[in-house]
């Protein structure tokens, strides 16, 4: 049985990819044009305009070749506005992990101080509250008016939106400690530093990497949307250009790219949460 | 003799010792004066040369000023002779760039033009300066890096400056606009399905984009239907959309149509989505609409790169003006480092040779045209209309932000050397739609409407 299924899931999947390409494929077949105008007015508008349609959208074959394109030569640079693929999505990287670490010096540290004193909980709460819903691209006017630099802005909105699920974790998983533990660890007069750091981290780390993980997808998610808003350089800014231009083809490909970064990004973080988590 | 001691105080003596008797030599004076300001003394230099060749006794010079008070000579002198020019010659004489690699940010449409064509087309490298131009994605954007010094100059819309030296819809911040990009090159254009609705009172409902609030586009659409008995702000809805955003919007049939800078419009076109009604050269002959802006700040701070990177513009509209050009052009800025379009729509756009969306080819080749000179009556009009609107409420002195904000002088001068013929004056009359605008009669104008929003 068990040896079926590890042939059997991937093959369900390629015949899903298959069945979608093709549906595509079939949706997307030229239709025969219905209207002949002047070449010379052809020659001014595209294909689909000339024969009196509206422009269509791109077959599997098209995005294909654009892909492919973009896999040839992924780090051009042909100046400040056109760059590849891989260097657009170097750049939303970086923004990610610099604004996702300083989330996380920021949010580990308050959140034990949250999850270990009742007190500070309270007394937090309801700030956190109110800022949690937040959309973080609600933050960017604000931001850019502030900070008065789009690049440090968009590190921000980063830091602001990875903030909060890894607060609320890191503060569940500190409060959920077994009591016993704790008990034990009082019985033997250990100090508050060596309780925190050998009683309370272990024990809270598999929560407190759930709500990183939680956070760099969010962070992945919001990247875009903030480099579209402030443009210059990354996936988002990439994703904007393309649309002005039009082309579906590229944004489809950079979809795609967003997708498997993300993903790639989500892996790593569930690696490392089973690197931390141990059996009872 | 102290070059920099100040010829209008009549205690002063320009012909030797220090000019203001506090110091013992000529030299120590300069030492004590050279905290201040560069500028200011240059100034100072030139106002000395002037008045001791009109005075050379210095009796008669103090005697004139003790007589009639330094405000009152100074005001005497100009007018016979062009003090403030000639400081400014002086001072742009100077030379030295204070600084080379800059930012300028803008938006992509045909209005930048100039901006855009002066970095592949070499304008800015012929002025010694290395300039990076940047993609921005809205106009919000480009005020707010342009406000937070990200970038040392920008393109924005003619009626930006305006709006934010005034502090409309930002902190009121000295704003100035030395050159207009373009002059025409916008259009309306309205989604393929309402190709029998030509008559603009069959729009009511219709909901329309326009690429910012403070723009041309915003005001020119107002003004058109409210011609034709349509409240803009009751029988239609305007929204701020990025030009980028419009043409996927009106495919999408989220709007009906709109009054968006090119390639926009011929974009809709070249995609089958919209044909253009009516080009905005047929609503106002040889309004403005996009302009080159620059902080006062960067102005005064920095005279010999705001003069060099001002003349690469104004030299680079110039080359635009040339219908020979158009296609040399269009094949240069159409690539995805500027604006990212096919070639033949942007060619189509600066060529005035298009295709119209209904199967027709039209030939308008002053389509857009490009003339760098910011007409004082330009801003006079813009205001009116932000008056008319209600963007700006209560008395606006319009003659006094108009000279604030589009420094003519600098153009004029600017268009000389690169072998433009400027205009002699600052201020025109023109007519918007048949309509004749008096620029000495703001208030007047902005009554004689009948839609209007002055409360």
């Amino acid at each position: 049985m068990e040896r079926f299924h590890a042939w059997r899931a991937p093959a369900l999947s390629l015949l899903l990819l298959l069945l979608f390409i093709g549906a595509w494929h079939a949706a997307t077949l030229p239709t025969a044009s219905r209207q002949v105008v002047d070449p010379e007015y052809a020659k001014l508008v595209g294909a689909a305009a000339a024969t009196g349609q509206k422009s269509a959208f791109p077959t599997p074959a098209e995005v294909g070749a654009k892909i492919w394109q973009h896999l040839k030569e992924p780090f051009y640079d042909h100046g400040p506005n056109d760059k590849g693929v891989g260097i657009q999505l170097a750049y939303s990287l970086a923004r990610v992990i610099i604004g996702f670490l300083l989330a996380a010096l920021v949010a580990i540290p308050v959140g034990f101080l949250i999850g270990m004193s009742p007190l500070v909980y309270r007394a937090l709460d309801p700030f956190i509250q109110v800022l949690k819903p937040i959309s973080p691209l609600a933050w960017m006017p604000l931001a850019l008016f502030t900070l008065k630099d789009s690049g440090v802005s968009a590190v921000f909105v980063i830091f602001i939106c990875s903030l909060w699920p890894m607060l609320v974790n890191t503060a569940f998983g500190v409060g959920a400690v077994r009591r016993e533990w704790l008990n034990v660890a009082r019985t033997l007069e250990v100090g508050p530093m060596r309780k925190a750091l050998r009683v309370i981290l272990p024990a809270a780390a598999p929560t407190i990497m759930t709500g990183m993980r939680i956070s760099i997808g969010i962070a992945w998610l919001v990247i875009v949307a903030a480099e579209m808003l402030v443009g210059g350089t990354g996936i988002g800014y990439f994703v904007w250009n393309e649309w002005n231009n039009l082309s579906i083809t590229n944004i489809l490909t950079a979809i795609l790219a967003i997708g498997l970064v993300g993903m790639a990004l989500d892996l790593t973080l569930a690696r490392l949460t089973r690197l931390v988590t141990f059996p009872e | 003799m102290s070059g920099f001691s100040d010829p209008f105080q009549p205690d002063a003596r320009l012909s030797h010792g220090c000019g203001c008797g506090r110091h013992a030599s000529a030299a120590e004076h300069d030492a004590a004066l050279a905290g201040a300001p560069a500028d200011a003394l240059t100034g100072r230099v030139v106002e000395g040369a002037v008045m001791r060749a009109l005075f050379p006794r210095d009796e008669m010079r103090r005697g004139l000023l003790r007589a009639v008070g330094a405000g009152t000579a100074l005001a005497a002198i100009s007018s016979l002779f062009p003090l403030a020019a000639a400081k400014e010659v002086f001072a742009a004489g100077s030379g030295k760039l204070e600084k080379a690699k800059l930012k300028v940010g803008f938006i992509p449409i045909t209005c930048a033009t100039p901006i855009i064509m002066a970095h592949p087309m070499g304008f800015y490298a012929k002025h010694g300066l290395d300039v990076e131009v940047v993609k921005t994605a809205g106009w919000a954007v480009v005020r707010d890096k342009a406000l937070n010094k990200e970038y040392d100059a920008a393109h924005m819309l003619s009626p930006m400056p305006l709006a934010i030296t005034l502090g409309a819809g930002a902190k009121p911040i000295p704003y100035t606009m030395p050159a207009v990009e373009n002059i025409n090159g916008q259009a309306i254009t309205l989604a393929i399905r309402h190709k029998d609705k030509r008559d603009p009172r069959q729009w009511k409902g219709f909901k329309f984009a326009v690429p910012f609030d403070y723009s041309m586009h915003n005001y020119l659409l107002r003004y058109f239907v409210a011609e034709y008995g349509i409240d803009p702000d009751r029988d239609i809805q305007i929204r701020v959309v990025p030009p980028p955003e419009m043409v996927a919007n009106l495919r999408a049939d989220n709007i009906d149509g709109f009054l968006a800078p090119d390639p926009v419009n011929q974009r809709a076109v070249y995609d089958g989505v919209g044909y253009i009604h009516t080009l905005s050269k047929d609503i106002w002959e040889g309004h403005p609409c996009c302009a080159f802006a620059a902080s006062k700040e960067f102005v005064t701070q920095m005279p010999n790169t705001y003069h060099a990177l001002l003349k690469a513009i104004i030299d680079a509209t110039a080359f635009a003006r040339k219908q020979e050009n158009r296609k040399q052009i269009a094949a240069a800025i159409a690539p995805a480092n500027y604006l990212n379009q096919p070639v033949t729509v942007v060619e189509q756009v600066l060529t005035g040779t298009f295709a119209d969306g209904l199967g027709n080819v039209r030939k308008v080749p002053d389509r857009i045209d490009f003339d760098p000179f910011p007409w004082h009556s330009f801003a006079v009009w813009i205001l009116t209309q932000m008056k008319r609107w209600g963007q700006l409420k209560g008395d606006v002195s319009y003659e006094r932000v108009a000279q604030e904000v589009y420094l003519a002088t600098d153009a004029a001068r600017l268009m000389k050397e690169v072998g433009l013929t400027p205009p002699t004056t600052t201020t025109k009359k023109f007519t918007v739609m048949k309509k004749e605008f008096d620029p000495t009669q703001p208030e007047a104008y902005v009554a004689s409407f009948a839609i209007k929003r002055t409360a």
